[in-house]
């Protein structure tokens, strides 16, 4: 399958601090990918170097055969890359239906569709069971459905990569699946590539095709879900469960 | 989308209503009207930059660079036509916004506050120190013929008059329009999160630069049309003071409606010509206590008023 992306030797540092190092990943067209890793392991700056928020102190980052490494969050934007946010980045004193038409005028723009941008706002508002809330003000929205909110903004633009930044944080643990449903529901048979951050293991078990394992700025694995999970240093570094040594604490 | 409707309809009414009733107004009360819809341009203007989440401290930069280029233009350039000196002027005023609006795009709160303050100071100190502009007295202007009609003696003032009810006719409905379009929908996008905004991939930038233009063409009108209403300009119009005298009539007048900074234009001039009739020592005491009294019941601004009134019908 064709490469929706590729990073070569991605790698940021702050100062003596590296949150990337070398990163060096492909990404299949049409795959979902979970990123796995424990606070400050490099995931959000993962997204932040693909989207053009920072800029990498070193290597290149394509995308379908194009090299993105100095372009900007907007640049990136027109050219189908899209994220939403670990906190939700939404318009909160315009109502449901404005938050998207904003997204839909502007992607409306770049497409020289003015006209189909309350449609695509109002379609996008029933893809993701938002109808009810249209003309609620975005601030006063429950934690979840600013989350799906956020998450529909992103896919305004109809992105050709989806990039979401834990997308079940905040949201209660019954909801999480249904969430998750609801989300990569909304863009199947969309050949959306997906790749999100997520720190339940039960949900990267069930989404993600492949997952990438980060810890202190590199990956330290990646394949397909089984085969990681299982990897002794995954489960040492982030998913916790050890032979427990620790437990003579107690 | 009613609505939109509705308030096409209270502009067009307001207007015909404006035209009818001129000839039955005394003079004093045409001067008046005239100038407060000249500087309910200005403030027009301040509402958009205020949807943007920018507050100006400096649109007497653009309400003297207008009134000034329209000054210049009839003095020493010899177009004496109302309607095209005032043309020139938002020509004018766009030009140096072009420019300091570069510089400013990318301040925020008080800082762009206070930089486009100094903008406009930095103006007032050129015309002070310009002899040949007639340096702090400033100089007379007079309108020769309105668009194309020339006026003798008093009927000049009713066809300014006439002009610039047309001018704020057609700015209200334009501004009402934009303010529905999508390009005008990223003022309060832009306002709540910019980060967003860049990531649905708009510019920001961008966006604050077309509405301080667009604010800046609105002030440059004004202050054409208030200069020729005077017939006089001096460098007062770049002070400080007269910026805030706009951002105090926004404030007054609420962002409820593109037809509200003409209602509370009307009203502050109103409120002043009162005040300074009455206690020519202590109106400023006046016009602060109205303030006060605005904010404290009104805080959405004296279009609430008929906001409210519309809702109780």
């Amino acid at each position: 399958m064709a490469a929706v992306l590729e990073t070569v030797g991605l790698t940021k540092t702050f100062g003596a601090l590296a949150a990337a190092s070398d990163i060096s990943v492909r990404v299949e067209e049409d795959s979902v990918l979970g990123l796995i890793g424990g606070n400050g392991a490099g995931k959000t700056t993962f997204l932040n170097l693909i989207t053009g928020y920072l800029k990498p102190t070193g290597g290149r980052i394509v995308y379908r055969g194009r090299e993105i490494t100095a372009l900007s969050p907007r640049q990136v934007t027109h050219l189908g890359i899209c994220r939403s946010f670990q906190i939700p980045q939404v318009f909160d004193s315009l109502t449901v239906i404005e938050n998207l038409l904003v997204g839909t005028g502007i992607a409306g723009r770049a497409l020289e569709d003015r006209t189909g941008a309350q449609a695509a706002a109002d379609a996008l508002l029933a893809r993701f069971h938002l109808t009810a809330h249209r003309l609620e003000l975005a601030g006063v929205l429950p934690e979840g459905i600013r989350k799906l909110l956020d998450i529909a903004l992103a896919l305004v633009t109809k992105p050709a990569l989806l990039l979401l930044d834990e997308p079940t944080s905040g949201v209660s643990a019954e909801e999480k699946f249904a969430l998750m449903d609801l989300v990569l529901g909304a863009i199947r048979n969309e050949r959306v590539t997906v790749l999100f951050v997520e720190h339940d293991m039960d949900i990267v078990r069930r989404y993600a095709h492949r997952i990438l394992a980060f810890h202190e700025g590199r990956v330290i694995a990646d394949g397909p879900p089984a085969e990681v999970l299982a990897s002794a240093e995954v489960r040492r570094l982030i998913v916790g469960e050890e032979p427990r040594p620790a437990a003579a604490r107690g | 989308m009613s609505r939109f409707g509705r308030t096409e309809a209270l502009l067009a009414i307001s207007a015909a209503a404006l035209l009818a009733f001129s000839p039955l107004l005394p003079k004093w009360a045409l001067f008046l009207v005239t100038v407060a819809l000249a500087k309910g341009l200005v403030v027009l203007g301040l509402l958009l930059l205020m949807r943007a989440g920018l507050v100006s401290f400096g649109q007497g930069l653009y309400y003297a660079a207008g009134a000034y280029a329209a000054g210049i233009a009839g003095q020493m350039l010899r177009i004496s036509d109302a309607a095209a000196v005032v043309a020139l002027a938002a020509v004018a005023s766009c030009a140096v916004a072009a420019v300091v609006g570069g510089l400013l795009a990318t301040y925020r709160g008080i800082f762009f506050a206070m930089l486009s303050l100094a903008f406009s100071m930095i103006l007032y100190g050129l015309l002070v120190k310009t002899s040949a502009l007639g340096s702090t007295d400033g100089f007379n202007v007079a309108i020769g013929t309105v668009a194309g009609v020339r006026l003798p003696g008093a009927s000049a003032r009713t066809g300014l008059f006439a002009l610039t009810v047309g001018l704020v006719f057609l700015a209200a409905l334009g501004a009402h329009r934009f303010l529905g379009s999508h390009l005008g929908r990223l003022a309060p996008a832009v306002r709540d999160n910019e980060l967003r905004v860049e990531y649905l991939g708009a510019s920001v930038r961008g966006v604050v630069y077309l509405n301080y233009l667009l604010a800046a063409g609105l002030s440059g009108i004004g202050g054409a049309l208030a200069g020729l209403a005077v017939g006089h300009i001096d460098p007062e119009m770049a002070y400080w003071t007269t910026s805030g005298e706009f951002v105090f009539v926004a404030i007054l007048s609420g962002s409820g409606s593109v037809a509200a900074p003409f209602a509370g234009a009307i009203a502050f001039e109103v409120l002043r010509s009162f005040a300074y009739e009455y206690s020519p020592n202590t109106w400023q005491l006046v016009v602060g206590l109205a303030m006060l009294l605005v904010i404290l019941f009104l805080p959405s601004g004296l279009w609430s008023l008929f906001t409210r009134w519309r809702r109780a019908r």
